[in-house]
């Protein structure tokens, strides 16, 4: 007997198929199946009036911490806070331990991903080790089920590896995703260069740090012909550039994460390591830019970078204080944020978390096609919601939005069919 | 100091006008802090702050202790919160602290209950330097609204320097900075300096020229030449100290380079107030302490100074 569940009256965004309509979708057998006139019995029925009824959200730059760093996250929690904050997809990054820079790591991962409650999708190492010194086997990673190459937060600073990466990656139709940054300018550094870091007495990053690599990965981008995504976009001076890339049609893209609309260098005051990230957080002007970015197409994606760390990692002096936030459970929350706020839209939010996650990486998903995966998520944005990060699904606290008030969250989660999350 | 409001500033500098007697007397000691523990807990070298405060606690009869970070469990891969709940597990009164990490006394203030004195965090603050400089300062000058200060040399890196910028522009005096552009943080503006385009800019009708130490201990980071160009070019000597007001003092938070930042006649000078910088130091920690300990302010928030 197959098993059917129908999501009834829910306001169905799906941006690929030019939908914004109430309908319903039927589920059959993991799929999407067109809804028919009459409904067998014992059919597992939503009345979703007042919720909307997105394709399936797609975050592409998590780490899950797996193989070698478990006591920070596992798969299987990574993947259950991902379920709740309303994601059937994640990109996990390669810097785990081992670095995932060859099929036997990829497998690893797909392996334990396999029971897991959102889809994995394994980001593989540019060079070996992430050391920047030599090419790691994209053909084979491909075949184990690599989806894109970087080396994340050990960005490459040879320029001419970088080419040959985008080269050799574009042979195996991949793209390669850029942390840009240039070391030689934030060494030391721990927050945003600017009137902050002058009264908290830190090393700043200047936005220029960023944004040289970002034009680097451009001209490379258009030397090479090779696909790009910038990761984790924070200031107007890349997305000048990015602007422009595109304006010529450099096959360029570029995400940003929810804390660099949401957030400035202002949330580090009183040393607040739960603020501390890579790239920081930069100024007001940085963050309208982002927002306006969003809007208007520079910027492609919402990626939340989640990176969970222990207190052994975060409960120090801010100088040790090991970069990242998690991201999972807040992403979609604060980028409803940005819809009640009239910044976007829906059906742009949509696409922004969806749509242009599963272009970027190739991964099927972004859409609500009969015959289709049964990806979807469910959000209900108005629903009042206190996010308490004591009680997270990840093993990461380290949030700088615990007890953040917010209007909007993801109440049911189906991936492949099978309900993952359950918030109605 | 950016906690301090201009009452507090003031209230700290009457405490310790009346302290500075003690350490002219013969019999340097009062019975004030009789009993009290204090620990200076240092991770980074120091000698004058830490034997300032020394004296200054032995003086008002508190025991004090002193943990340098090498012979303490830091290097023992020991955290610091853990270093200071061992050490609060022995019930001190007051942990002075010295780190290289801005902000590693507020992390302490989190997560300890004793009181908290920051004797010097990182690039951020140094508040009893900034405290004794004003007190200096007052010493010879009514008040220092209306004041011209300028602070010559390396900004970016001086917890000195947010310190007094903080200090002197709450009193309402005009700081003006100078130094080669890898000196200046920032948007040091912002903490209320304004920031000259010369060295003889700043010292131009000079109320108080505070020249800061050079570190020539940074490595990686190209920040100038050679001490040798920084004397000639921002150095302060005789004939550039001629452009400021005739009674213009000349501070120094030391330990001095002789001949970079300081030519020896102006060290040495009779407009150098710097030594009496020193002898305040010991008399605004004096202050510090019994005011943390004192029965009017104890405790929690007003400890973490």
């Amino acid at each position: 007997m197959s098993e059917l569940i129908i999501l009834q009256n829910g306001r169905v965004i799906d941006p690929m198929n030019q939908t914004d309509a109430i309908a319903d979708i039927w589920v059959e057998d993991g799929r999407i199946a067109a809804p028919q006139t009459t409904a067998p019995e014992g059919a597992c029925r939503y009345d979703l009036a007042g919720r909307w009824v997105l394709p399936g959200l797609i975050d592409i730059h998590v780490h899950l911490r797996e193989p070698g760093q478990e006591y920070k996250e596992t798969i299987a929690t990574g993947t259950m806070a991902a379920a709740a904050g309303g994601f059937t997809a994640v990109a996990c990054m390669p810097n785990t331990r081992p670095v995932n820079d060859n099929a036997a790591v990829t497998r690893y991962i797909l392996d334990k991903a396999a029971d897991c409650v959102a889809r994995v999708y394994p980001v593989g190492a540019l060079s070996r080790d992430s050391q920047g010194l030599e090419l790691a086997e994209y053909g084979e990673m491909k075949e184990a089920g690599v989806v894109a190459l970087t080396d994340d937060g050990m960005p490459v600073a040879d320029s001419q590896l970088m080419r040959r990466a985008m080269e050799y990656a574009s042979s195996h139709g991949m793209p390669v995703i850029s942390h840009s940054e240039e070391l030689s300018l934030s060494r030391n550094g721990s927050m945003n260069e600017g009137a902050v870091s002058t009264r908290l007495g830190l090393r700043g990053i200047p936005t220029a740090a960023e944004s040289i690599m970002v034009y680097r990965e451009i001209a490379l981008a258009e030397l090479t012909g090779a696909r790009v995504h910038i990761a984790h976009v924070s200031c107007e001076a890349s997305l000048a550039l990015i602007r422009l890339a595109k304006q010529r049609g450099v096959k360029i893209t570029a995400e940003t994460a929810p804390h660099y609309f949401a957030l400035t260098d202002a949330a580090v005051d009183g040393y607040n390591t739960h603020a501390k990230m890579n790239p920081p957080l930069r100024s007001e002007a940085d963050r309208l830019a982002i927002r306006a970015a969003l809007a208007d197409g520079t910027l492609d994606a919402i990626a939340t970078d989640h990176a969970p760390h222990s207190v052994l990692e975060k409960d120090v002096e801010f100088n040790y204080a090991a970069n990242g936030i998690v991201g999972l459970e807040t992403s979609l929350p604060l980028a409803l944020s940005l819809v009640h706020d009239g910044i976007i839209t829906a059906g742009r939010m949509v696409d922004l978390m969806s749509c242009a996650p599963a272009r970027i990486l190739g991964v099927p998903g972004g859409r609500l096609a009969p015959g289709d995966p049964a990806d979807i998520t469910v959000v209900d944005p108005d629903r009042p919601f206190v996010f308490a990060a004591g009680e997270s699904r990840s093993k990461g606290r380290n949030t700088p939005f615990d007890g953040w008030q917010f209007r909007g969250k993801a109440v049911l989660t189906i991936m492949n069919g099978r309900v993952t999350f359950n918030d109605l | 100091m950016e906690q301090l409001s201009v009452r507090d500033i003031h209230h700290v500098i009457a405490a310790a006008r009346s302290f500075r007697e003690i350490s002219a007397r013969s019999i340097k000691k009062v019975p004030t802090l009789r009993g009290k523990t204090i620990v200076n807990l240092f991770f980074e070298p120091s000698t004058r702050t830490r034997t300032s405060f020394e004296i200054a606690a032995k003086r008002m009869s508190a025991d004090t202790f002193n943990i340098a970070a090498s012979t303490s469990s830091a290097t023992k891969g020991e955290t610091l919160i853990d270093t200071a709940r061992n050490i609060e597990a022995m019930n001190p009164d007051i942990i002075i602290i010295r780190h290289s990490c801005s902000g590693a006394p507020q992390l302490l203030a989190r997560h300890i209950g004793a009181s908290i004195i920051n004797a010097g965090d990182g690039a951020h603050e140094h508040p009893s330097q900034g405290l004794l400089d004003i007190m200096t300062i007052l010493d010879h000058k009514q008040d220092l609204a209306g004041l011209k200060i300028a602070i010559i040399g390396d900004i970016a890196h001086s917890r000195v320097a947010v310190s007094d910028i903080l200090g002197f522009t709450k009193l309402g005096a005009t700081v003006c900075v100078a130094g080669p552009a890898t000196f200046i943080p920032a948007a040091v503006d912002q903490l209320g300096a304004r920031v000259c385009g010369s060295v003889d800019e700043a010292i131009e009708d000079a109320d108080v020229v505070m020249a800061l130490r050079i570190q020539k201990e940074r490595q990686n980071d190209p920040l100038i030449p050679s001490l040798r160009e920084y004397s000639i070019c921002y150095g302060i000597n005789r004939r550039r100290l001629a452009k400021a007001k005739p009674d213009v003092l000349v501070m120094h938070p030391g330990p001095i380079n002789r001949g970079v930042e300081l030519s020896p006649d102006v060290a040495d000078g009779p407009s150098s107030v710097i030594l009496q910088q020193v002898n305040n130091g010991v008399a605004v920690r004096m202050a510090l302490l019994y005011l943390v300990m004192g029965g009017e302010k104890s405790g929690d928030a007003q400890g973490d100074i």
